[in-house]
C-alpha cells in the first residue's frame, strides 16, 4: 500500500498540469510597436495540452483606452488576457474587436462582456448560428480549459471605415474567403496590420468556411496596404508581407491540385494522403488541416467534374 | 485461467454452435459492439482479421454528416462480397457490395454518430470473412442531423438526379474507374418527425444488363451519396447503366457514358 501511495505521488509530481494546480495560459504580451501588443500563440491545432491558445490576439493602449483585437478560445483566456493587459496599462478597456466566427477569436468575450464588442455584421450572424455547436465542440478538443465558457454574441455590428481612438487611427478593412466576414484592422498610425483570419503565417491556413477565390482576393487587397508589422492571426509575426505570399501560395496549390485531382478520377479518401512539395513543409499542423481542408473543399469541386447522367 | 472458467468455457463452446468452430481471434479495435457484430453480420462464417483488406478514412471525421472512405481487398485475390460498416453507429452497416464484374474496391461517404471503430469485410470464396479496420474520432451527430437537403423548396424535384462519369481503363486488369452521385436526402429516420427515407439498392450494368457491381445502401451513406467503383465492362460496351431505388418506391435511373469507346453515347 505504501508503495502504491508513494508511486501515485511520483506520478502526480511528474504531470505538470496537476502539480502546477489549476490551468493557466501563462500569457504574456509581447511589444511589437508603438503602444501596441501581442500574446503569441502556437502554431498546432486545438488540444488539451494547449488549452486552444493557437491564436495571435492583441491590444493597442490609446489615451482613449485599451482596444482590444480577439478574445481568444475561452473565458479563462480572455480573463487571463485582461489581467495580463493590466499589468502594461492601467486604462480601462474601450472596445474589443472580433475578426471572424472562429471559435478561438471569440470564445474570451465573457470576460469582457462590460465593454462593447464589435464584428462585421456576417460574423454576428455567423455566431448566432453556429456559435453554440462551436463551443460544444470546444469543450470536446480542448476539455477543462473551457470551463465556464458559453457564447456571447457580439454586441455592436461595424462596417468598413476608420475610427479614432486617442492618438491611433484604425482602419477596419472588411473582407470575406476564409470566411463569409473576416475583419482586418491597419492601424494607420503605427502602420501595423491586424490581418484578421485572412493570413496565415508558417502555420497551415484553415479552411471551414473558405472560399478560395474570394480570399486570394483579399491577401491582393492587404499586398496593397503599406505595413511595418504584419499579425497573422495565427502564426509568427512578421516584419514583411512573406506571410501574405504564403498563404496565396498554398491557397492556389490546394485548389489547383484538388480541382487536377478529381478531373483525373480520384476518389475524396484518396486525397488524404496525397504528397504535399516540399516548400510547404515548414508549416504547422500540415497534413491534418490539409486534410480538414480537403473535408471542406472537395465535395463542391468534385460535383464540378462529374456532368449530369439523366 | 482458472480450471472452473475453463470448463465452463469449454462447455458454453459446445452447447452454442456459433461457437463450435476455432475460437475468434481477438478484435484488434477491442470493440464494444464486436461481439454483438461478429454474429448479426457473419453468422457461423469464419473470420480472421487481415491487413490486406484496407480502409482508407480520416483519423478524424472533419464534417459528421460525410466521412470519406475507401475499402480496398484487391490484395486478397478474388472476393464475393464485402461489408462496409461501423461498429458505434446507430446503423452499423453503410452498404454490402458485391464485385460481380468489378475489382473489390469501393469508396463512399457516410455520416458518423460518433467515434467508432470503421471496418470492411471481404469474404473470399471459401466463405472466409477478411476484415480489415481503423478506429475513426468524431464530433459525431451525423446521423441525428437533419439534412441540408430540405432547405430548398423544390428538393423533391431533383431526388434521383444523378451527375456521374467514367475514366478510361488502365493497368492490367483493364478496370474503368466509375464515380457516381446520386442526389438522395438519404434520412435514417432518426431526426424527429423525418421518416427513414433513403436508396436501398444500386447496380451497375454493362449495356447489355449485365451487372457489374451490386450494392445493397443503407441509412448512414451521406446525403447525396458518392461512389467510386472500378468495373469491367464488356469489350463493346458503349455505355454503363445504374439503376436502383429507395425504400419509399423511387427509382434511380442512369446511363454512365464510356467516351472512349467509339460510338459511345455523347
Amino acid at each position: 500500500m505504501r508503495a502504491l501511495v508513494a508511486l501515485l505521488l511520483l506520478i502526480i509530481s511528474a504531470a505538470p498540469g496537476w502539480a502546477a494546480g489549476p490551468l493557466s495560459y501563462h500569457l504574456k504580451p509581447v511589444a511589437i510597436a508603438p503602444d501596441t501588443w501581442v500574446f503569441e500563440g502556437t502554431r498546432e491545432h486545438f488540444t488539451r495540452g494547449n488549452g486552444g491558445n493557437i491564436l495571435n490576439p492583441g491590444f493597442i493602449v490609446t489615451d482613449d483606452g485599451v482596444i482590444v483585437i480577439q478574445t481568444g478560445p475561452s473565458r479563462r483566456f480572455g480573463e487571463e488576457m485582461r489581467a495580463a493587459i493590466a499589468t502594461v496599462t492601467d486604462k480601462p478597456i474601450r472596445k474589443v474587436f472580433v475578426s471572424n466566427l472562429h471559435p478561438d477569436y471569440w470564445l474570451g468575450n465573457r470576460a469582457f462582456a462590460d465593454v462593447p464588442i464589435a464584428a462585421l455584421p456576417g460574423t454576428i450572424e455567423g455566431i448566432k448560428t453556429e456559435g453554440q455547436g462551436m463551443t460544444e465542440n470546444m469543450y470536446r478538443l480542448v476539455g477543462d480549459w473551457m470551463r465556464g465558457t458559453e457564447p456571447l454574441v457580439p454586441t455592436e455590428t461595424v462596417y468598413g471605415s476608420t475610427v479614432v481612438f486617442g492618438a491611433h487611427r484604425l482602419r477596419l478593412i472588411p473582407l470575406e474567403g476564409h470566411t463569409a466576414a473576416d475583419l482586418a484592422i491597419l492601424d494607420e498610425t503605427t502602420g501595423v496590420l491586424f490581418a484578421g483570419g485572412v493570413v496565415f503565417s508558417d502555420r497551415t491556413p484553415t479552411t471551414p468556411h473558405a472560399d478560395i477565390g474570394q480570399w486570394l482576393e483579399a491577401l491582393d487587397a492587404l499586398d496593397a496596404l503599406e505595413v511595418t508589422v504584419l499579425v497573422p492571426n495565427h502564426g509568427r509575426i512578421r516584419t514583411d508581407k512573406a506571410a501574405i505570399a504564403q498563404t496565396r501560395d498554398w491557397l492556389s496549390w490546394l485548389d489547383r491540385s484538388l480541382r487536377e485531382r478529381a478531373e483525373a478520377g480520384a476518389d475524396m479518401a484518396e486525397l488524404l494522403d496525397a504528397p504535399i512539395p516540399e516548400r510547404f513543409a515548414g508549416m504547422g499542423v500540415l497534413r491534418e488541416e490539409y486534410r480538414r481542408s480537403v473535408s471542406h473543399l472537395w465535395p463542391r469541386i468534385e460535383k464540378a467534374v462529374l456532368p449530369r447522367v439523366n | 485461467m482458472n480450471r472452473h472458467l475453463a470448463a465452463a468455457a469449454l462447455l458454453a463452446a459446445l452447447s452454442n454452435p456459433a461457437l463450435a468452430g476455432p475460437p475468434d481471434p481477438a478484435d484488434p479495435l477491442a470493440s464494444v459492439m464486436w461481439d454483438v457484430l461478429r454474429p448479426e453480420l457473419f453468422g457461423t462464417a469464419p473470420v480472421q482479421f487481415d491487413d490486406r483488406v484496407t480502409v482508407t478514412a480520416p483519423d478524424n471525421a472533419e464534417n459528421a454528416a460525410a466521412v470519406p472512405v475507401m475499402a480496398d481487398a484487391t490484395a486478397l485475390g478474388a472476393v464475393e462480397e464485402m461489408v462496409l460498416f461501423a461498429d458505434l453507429n446507430p446503423f452499423p452497416v453503410i452498404l454490402r457490395f458485391q464485385p460481380l464484374a468489378a475489382r473489390p474496391v469501393i469508396a463512399t461517404r457516410f455520416k458518423v454518430q460518433q467515434a467508432t471503430p470503421l471496418r470492411a469485410a471481404a469474404r473470399t470464396p471459401d466463405g472466409v470473412w477478411h476484415i480489415g479496420g481503423k478506429l475513426l474520432d468524431a464530433a459525431g451527430g451525423g446521423c441525428t442531423a437533419p439534412p441540408a437537403t430540405y432547405a430548398a423548396a423544390d428538393w423533391a424535384d431533383h431526388v434521383g438526379e444523378v451527375q456521374g462519369r467514367a475514366w478510361a481503363p488502365v493497368g492490367e486488369d483493364k478496370a474503368t474507374r466509375v464515380r457516381f452521385l446520386v442526389r438522395h436526402p438519404m434520412d435514417t429516420g432518426l431526426v424527429a418527425g423525418i421518416p427513414a427515407y433513403f436508396i436501398e439498392a444500386l447496380t451497375l450494368r454493362d449495356a447489355d444488363g449485365r451487372a457489374l457491381a451490386r450494392l445493397q445502401t443503407a441509412e448512414p451513406l451521406s446525403e447525396n451519396p458518392v461512389f467510386t467503383l472500378e468495373v469491367q465492362p464488356g469489350a463493346g460496351a458503349r455505355s454503363l447503366t445504374l439503376d436502383g431505388r429507395d425504400n419509399q418506391g423511387g427509382e434511380v435511373k442512369a446511363a454512365i457514358p464510356l467516351p472512349w469507346v467509339q460510338g459511345a453515347l455523347p
